[in-house]
């Protein structure tokens, strides 16, 4: 039967039809539901690990343990799975090993636009890249069967298009695949002979896979009008298909790397001019220039953001359709902290109090937005807590008595226990918020080890932050309720003054789990309220003022309190509260 | 030949459910069907785009500008923003409910006013109505997008009885009912 299917899905019903029974991941759009998706077949266990590192070497070990597994990340999630993926690639494999990277071409919930296909020709491992849902789920089994047939592990790349589009697909039953017994090898052990063994295995392996690539059908010809040839994977396959048709031919790369050779000059040899359309960096294109090939590609399509059929049109001198916009300035409508979202009242007192704010990954990057600007600076996964450290190394007294590092529960266990551990080794008087909202919040709701639930939602093991930080060095460990803004800069302003490190954790459930109780939401006393916009400080999307008065949305606002305790004439009360 | 819709809106409005139902429909009337949309900041009150495509055969996921048969906006600002998707005969189809952004919350910029007389001036066919007091009719405020699916329809050759089928297979049960008197009241309003 035909269904629509999302492109993450999909992938999730490749590995279930592959008969995959070991999935470990760490959540990131755009890659997130694949591992959710894959959680609701009951034949694959599936896990959220701790961070992409530890989710790529649980996902190796089962497949040393025989059986077919996957791991899942977005681009810059295989920064921090890259130290065990290029070994991987060497020691090699028991039963198939997928790994997908998400890569988000126009950056639409990433902080940078990295390329991973540069970490499949750097690691010397396959990658393939589907360019809607059907192929997703037929890459999946082709990954498995030459994961399994050179093993070697099988990079799928997709990017937010193909991930997060729906299209037409067909699916099929389940196989279930023999466990491969697990053998004792000395060979394994990836150290001197048998590493440098493992390279020229691994070289090899490359080129029987350049090969295959020649003549598999995963890479095919559509021959149409010879007088443009377009050399494309991925969505860019999709955009050429929809702007040239028949009126150009196409060769389609479903493998990126190792790509073919002979297949790509005879290609080139059928027609006039040939173009390469790839998003990102020249990786296709530098490929063909190194085959003494002459094409048009980062000469006249552009390296930053995302492509478009009309990008295309216009990169390619063609006319794209009129449209017309209206004169009126449109005011922007950028992503908001939710109205009751506890990291509101932390970023408020830290704006207050001047703070220099090391931030870092989640939803509280949004603390930077108007009104709060309370952010100076993020990086990546845990930078808030070592580059804090870093900072204060540099900045002295005056940078540890000013400055925080603000992070997140997820985000901490990802990557900033071993920051703050630096911090505490090598004693800088540093100090640092979690922000521990007891859930994954940006990419949509995970659980994560301090949240006592798996992915599943079933009770699992729970790590208790304060007893962790303790253990980690710090003498300085202690709990706010960020709905409480007193509590909250008194915290702030005795661990600054401290003459050590010290752990704030401001803790609230995020008011959008399930199950979360919601005060009533407040109302404005409108005779009280004297529209001095106080109220407005913090950035509450529950709050406007119309005709000069606070208003207060009732469908948004969760009765969180926070506005009232800045409202000094007691405009703001609850609305079963006598007046 | 493709066809293609735009819903844009507010995150968390409910566009999940309109190009659910639209997608599922179009794949049942025998149309190859792509439906495309960027998760990750949607339940954060951001502006939300979703693509609908349909047609013998739909290669891109993405609607670009000059190219949108019909925008249906769950919000008024919403619709202004994306006219320039609009292709010379498309049409939008808009709740002309608003939601104050926050720069316009902050006092950083203003809520332009006249929008729907303004886009009817560039020539722009617009169908505008108060979706949210015909959803609250059916009986609840949460039912806005099946009176703009209602609407919608109504420029689609696909009988009446189609589009009730797909929400009886796109809707849980219990919301069945309520989902098809929303989409009823926004068939018939003028």
């Amino acid at each position: 039967m035909k269904e629509l299917m999302l492109g993450n899905k999909a992938l999730a019903r490749g590995l279930f039809e592959a008969g995959c029974k070991v999935v470990s991941s760490y959540p990131g759009t755009p890659s997130t539901e694949i591992t959710e998706e894959a959680a609701f077949y009951k034949e694959i266990y599936c896990e959220w690990a701790p961070n992409e590192k530890v989710a790529l070497e649980v996902a190796h070990g089962a497949s040393l343990g025989g059986v077919r597994a996957a791991s899942a990340m977005k681009h810059v999630g295989l920064n921090v799975a890259a130290d065990p993926l290029f070994t991987i690639s060497y020691q090699g494999l028991n039963a198939g090993l997928v790994i997908f990277v998400a890569d988000d071409p126009g950056m639409h919930s990433s902080q940078n636009e990295q390329d991973s296909r540069h970490y499949a020709m750097a690691a010397k491992i396959p990658m393939l890249e589907p360019a809607d849902s059907a192929e997703a789920i037929a890459f999946v089994k082709k990954a498995y069967e030459l994961s399994e047939e050179y093993s070697t592990p099988v990079l799928i790349k997709m990017c937010t298009r193909v991930a997060h589009s729906q299209s037409v697909v067909e699916t099929a039953e389940r196989i279930e695949p023999q466990q491969v017994p697990y053998v004792k090898d000395p060979t394994k052990v990836m150290m001197t002979k048998n590493s440098r063994d493992a390279h020229v295995r691994v070289e090899k392996r490359t080129n029987d896979l350049i090969a295959w690539a020649e003549t598999a059908d995963i890479n095919r010809v559509e021959m149409g009008d010879t007088k443009l040839g377009i050399i494309t994977s991925s969505t860019s396959y999709q955009y050429a298909k929809e702007v040239f048709g028949n009126n150009a031919s196409i060769l389609k790369l479903g493998m990126v790397n190792p790509l073919p050779q002979k297949l790509i000059i005879d290609f080139a040899n059928k027609v006039d001019k040939l173009v390469v359309l790839e998003e990102l960096d020249p990786i296709i294109e530098n490929h063909c220039k190194q085959l003494g090939l002459d094409v048009i590609g980062k000469d006249t399509f552009p390296v930053c953001g995302e492509f478009s059929q009309n990008l295309v049109r216009e990169c390619m001198g063609l006319d794209v359709a009129d449209s017309d916009k209206l004169e009126d300035a449109i005011p922007m409508r950028p992503p908001v902290m939710c109205a009751g979202c506890p990291h509101r009242g932390v970023f408020y007192t830290l704006k207050k109090n001047n703070c220099m704010v090391y931030g870092d990954i989640g939803c509280y990057t949004l603390g930077a937005i108007a009104p709060l600007n309370a952010m100076d600076l993020n990086v990546c996964m845990g930078a808030s807590c070592s580059g804090l450290h870093g900072f204060n190394l540099a900045m002295g007294e005056e940078g540890e008595r000013h400055s925080v590092g603000v992070i997140g529960d997820s985000t901490f266990i990802h990557s900033g226990m071993t920051g703050i551990t630096d911090i505490s080794y090598n004693m800088t008087n540093s100090t640092i918020i979690i922000l521990d909202n007891s859930i994954t919040g940006m990419t949509g709701h995970q659980q994560n080890p301090t949240t006592g639930k798996n992915l599943r939602g079933e009770p699992a093991g729970k790590v208790n932050l304060e007893a962790l930080c303790h253990a980690l060095g710090f003498n300085r460990v202690r709990v706010v309720d960020p709905y409480d803004l007193q509590a909250v800069e008194l915290a702030l302003k005795e661990e600054l003054e401290a003459n050590e490190p010290s752990i704030i954790i401001s803790r609230r459930p995020c008011v959008m789990i399930k199950g979360t109780v919601h005060n009533p939401p407040l109302k404005v006393v409108e005779d009280k309220c004297v529209g001095c916009k106080m109220c407005m400080k913090i950035g509450c999307p529950a709050i406007s003022m119309k005709d000069g008065k606070a208003t207060i949305d009732r469908t948004l606002c969760v009765g969180c309190d926070v506005c009232t305790q800045l409202c000094k004439v007691g405009a703001l009360c609850p609305n079963n509260k006598e007046v | 030949m493709v066809n293609n819709v735009m819903i844009v809106g507010v995150g968390g409005q409910g566009s999940l459910l309109a190009s659910k139902l639209l997608g599922h429909l179009l794949l049942s009337e025998g149309y190859d069907v792509k439906v495309s949309e960027v998760h990750g900041m949607s339940q954060r009150g951001g502006s939300v785009v979703t693509y609908v495509r349909f047609g013998d055969k739909v290669y891109s996921p993405v609607i670009d500008r000059g190219q949108a048969d019909y925008i249906v906006s769950f919000e008024l600002l919403e619709a202004a923003r994306y006219v320039e998707y609009l292709n010379p005969e498309g049409h939008v189809v808009v709740n002309t409910q608003t939601v104050d952004p926050m720069p316009v919350i902050t006092g950083a910029a203003q809520y332009p006013e006249n929008l729907v007389e303004k886009m009817q001036a560039k020539g722009i066919k617009v169908d505008a109505m108060d979706c949210l007091s015909l959803a609250e009719e059916a009986g609840s405020s949460k039912a806005v997008n099946l009176v703009l699916m209602g609407r919608l329809s109504t420029f689609f050759d696909i009988p009446e009885e189609k589009w009730i089928k797909a929400i009886e297979e796109c809707v849980p049960a219990k919301f069945v009912e309520l989902n098809k008197k929303a989409f009823a009241l926004g068939r018939k309003s003028e």
